[in-house]
């Protein structure tokens, strides 16, 4: 016999579905749940990938593979490198110092060192590179100029303004048109020097050049072996003195071996042998004579 | 007496603590339902309410969370009679209060209608060693007490000083200060048996939960229904169940005396399956759709169908009128109220200066049992419901929950912070170290 009716459901939870609606409303259990399960979700094959060698490896490879493959492309190539706003000889510099060999990818290019590695070239006081569509590297350069001549313990160089060296020279008479400074650390006063030469403009068709003198202090030296020692501080005033002096006595142009400005107060002169003699004849009539 | 003390602090300790936690089940055990409600506790002190708000008997701090209800399964007169399908019954309520409230209920404070609760009541009293009422004097008073033989196999329930007197002066609610050379308190004690209350325990125990606490319903159900003035000045407050009818004295705001008959609304329902021979489930609806116990010359008339599946149609085309139920109904509830007052009057109800009574509980939706109740019981009878509590919803408003609702008050507030005294006094090194304790919360 069979009941008629189904038999009713128990409406009672049984005791498994009890406690797992109780741990469900467990607030630390859901947290795990919420929380803990996703990340392990997320971060356990991770692990599980991580741990073999050989798998990290050939991602790696791949991945390798990759991102060679994305900068191999033509569109970022570079073939060429275009140099503006420099000298042939600079020009030739520069491509012997970058040394790329293109074609070469853009991504392989470190700008930044390239530009650094330019500007130590002498010649070069400022270099910007852009890779510009079409695959061309430009340099634009700003060359230093030269400035002055420096005549140093064995050779020649060109300086520019700041007293950087730009090239060497072969010979002061390729640059003539530049004023000549000589002496041990010249170099590092070149933007006083050219202040002296320009407030030396009076005697421009007489000047020779400086010459630093222990490292501390010019002497403008004029032709006929003529010295005008300048003082430590404000050489360029203690000049544009003498120059007065010389414009009212015309000094210079006399037998004068040396004009000593060193000291402020008074200038010093040293006569050249003549004048000496004649100042003996003249002064002391009676002097030499006599002796 | 020392072993009941411990155990009312144990119990009172078990509560607090599950306070502490902010959620607190409470489980109404009974022989036709099972409710349960979860409170949560959300700790607004009861005096920061406002001007002119007082805590309010602990009701501002709580709010009702979830509600369930369950047909009762295996609880015969208000006693767990089988385990098993108590247990389920228990587990439908509870995870269905669960999911309503949306949290883990750990802690449930239980009460239960049967186990033959008696009440005692004890005297004690000690002279004071100083001339103020110290907590100390308190501790020790109650410690004296002398506590009847109640027997082997039964057990505490409340355990509560009613009163104080201080030499001849007598009514006194808190003593502590006052000035006297002798001390006397009366307490009253409620017992009940062993085997139930260890049974519920059992019981809840395999639903993986803690009880924090267990209370007779009719207390529960004085507590819930009835008003405070009733409360003061004394009153009765009759609760119908399903398997048993509880009835408990309240005065000054103490229960001081509590009694159960064995017969509830389950008898008039087998009355009326027997008597109209009709299975126990149509006797229930038509007990509770056409139930009544006043019978009117309308009544006759009123026939109600009584549709039965048996398959013999003369039996199952019946009809019967109203009369006929209300006079298989009402010698039953005659006899109940019978019962009730009979104990009323070996309570010494008479006595007491207001003698309201309160009829809550399931069983007290029948029409027009007032006007019995009044005939029988003889005095001012109304009809209760329980106090509105915050968050429960309109469906368990009615007296049947009044034990329910009574349970969260006594949760909310109980009433037992007298057990709190020998602690204090005992344990002083204890009480130093804590205090300790403070001095380095209120300085760092």
């Amino acid at each position: 016999m069979q009941p008629l009716k189904a038999e009713r459901r128990d409406p009672a939870p049984s005791r498994t579905a009890y406690r797992i609606q109780r741990l469900w409303l467990t607030p630390l259990f859901r947290l795990l749940l919420r929380v803990g399960l996703p990340v392990l979700v997320v971060l356990g094959p991770m692990f599980w990938y991580v741990t073999d060698e050989a798998r990290v490896d050939d991602l790696r490879v791949r991945i390798g593979d990759l991102r060679n493959s994305i900068e191999q492309r033509p569109e970022f190539m570079v073939n060429l490198m275009r140099i503006e706003n420099a000298s042939d000889e600079v020009a030739e510099d520069i491509r012997e110092v970058t040394a790329i060999d293109f074609p070469v990818s853009s991504f392989d290019l470190d700008l930044t060192e390239m530009r650094l590695r330019i500007e130590e070239l002498d010649a070069v006081a400022r270099a910007e590179l852009v890779v510009r569509s079409g695959g061309v590297l430009e340099v634009t350069v700003r060359e230093r100029i030269p400035a002055i001549v420096w005549r140093a313990r064995d050779a020649l160089e060109l300086l520019d303004g700041d007293g950087h060296r730009v090239s060497a020279l072969d010979s002061r008479a390729r640059r003539a048109d530049l004023p000549l400074i000589a002496g041990e650390g010249a170099d590092r006063a070149v933007p006083e020097a050219l202040e002296l030469f320009a407030a030396a403009g009076p005697v421009a068709g007489r000047l020779r050049g400086l010459l630093r003198i222990g490292e501390r202090r010019w002497d403008l030296v004029l032709d006929r072996d003529q010295r005008i020692m300048l003082p430590e501080i404000e050489p360029v005033a203690a000049l544009e003195r003498l120059l007065a002096l010389d414009a009212m006595s015309e000094l210079l142009r006399r037998d004068v071996a040396a004009v000593d400005l060193r000291d402020a107060r008074r200038p010093i002169l040293r006569l050249g042998p003549q004048a000496i003699e004649f100042l003996n004849a003249v002064v002391r009539p009676g002097d030499g004579d006599d002796t | 007496m020392s072993q009941f003390y411990q155990n009312q602090r144990a119990m009172r300790t078990q509560r607090q603590a599950a306070l502490q936690r902010g959620i607190i089940g409470i489980l109404d055990i009974g022989t036709w339902k099972i409710g349960c409600f979860v409170l949560r506790f959300d700790g607004v002190a009861g005096n920061a309410l406002g001007d002119g708000i007082g805590p309010m008997a602990g009701q501002s701090r709580f709010r009702v969370a979830g509600v369930a209800t369950t047909r009762s399964r295996g609880v015969k007169f208000g006693e767990i009679d089988r385990m098993e399908e108590t247990e389920r019954a228990v587990r439908t309520a509870v995870q269905a209060a669960q999911k309503m409230a949306g949290v883990r209920v750990d802690h449930v404070i239980a009460c239960f209608s049967g186990a033959n609760p008696r009440s005692y009541g004890l005297t004690g009293s000690v002279e004071l060693h100083e001339s103020g009422v110290s907590e100390r004097d308190i501790a020790r008073v109650l410690a004296s007490c002398e506590v009847p033989e109640y027997g082997p196999d039964r057990q505490v329930v409340h355990a509560l000083p009613v009163n104080f007197a201080l030499d001849h002066r007598s009514g006194l609610s808190d003593p502590r200060g006052q000035i006297g050379n002798r001390l006397s308190v009366d307490m009253h004690m409620l017992t009940v048996d062993t085997h139930a209350v260890e049974n519920l325990l059992h019981c809840i125990k395999r639903c993986d939960l803690e009880l924090a606490g267990i209370a007779s319903s009719a207390y529960a159900s004085g507590v819930s229904s009835l008003v405070e003035d009733e409360q003061e000045l004394g009153a009765a407050c009759i609760e119908f169940g399903g398997g048993t009818t509880g009835l408990s004295i309240f005065i000054r705001k103490h229960m001081i005396y509590t009694d159960a008959v064995r017969m509830g609304g389950a008898h008039i329902t087998s009355d009326i399956s027997k008597g109209l021979q009709i299975p126990m489930a149509l006797a229930e609806r038509i007990k509770t759709r056409f139930g009544g116990v006043e019978a009117t010359g309308m009544d006759d008339r009123e026939m109600i169908e009584i549709g039965l599946e048996t398959g013999d149609w003369e039996h199952d085309r019946r009809e019967v009128s109203r009369a006929d139920l209300i006079g298989v109904m009402r010698p039953r509830v005659e006899e109940i109220l019978e019962e009730v007052r009979a104990r009323l009057d070996a309570a010494g109800f008479e006595y007491l200066p207001s003698q309201r009574i309160v009829l809550t509980g399931g069983g007290s939706q029948i029409p027009g049992l007032d006007g019995l109740a009044a005939r029988i019981l003889g005095r001012q009878v109304r009809m209760g419901r329980p106090l509105r509590i915050q968050g429960l919803p309109q469906a368990a408003t009615g007296p049947d929950f009044s034990s329910a609702v009574g349970l969260c008050l006594h949760a909310a507030h109980p009433q037992d912070e007298c057990w709190d005294f020998e602690v204090e006094a005992e344990r002083y090194a204890g009480r130093s170290l804590k205090r300790a304790v403070r001095w380095f919360r209120e300085n760092w």
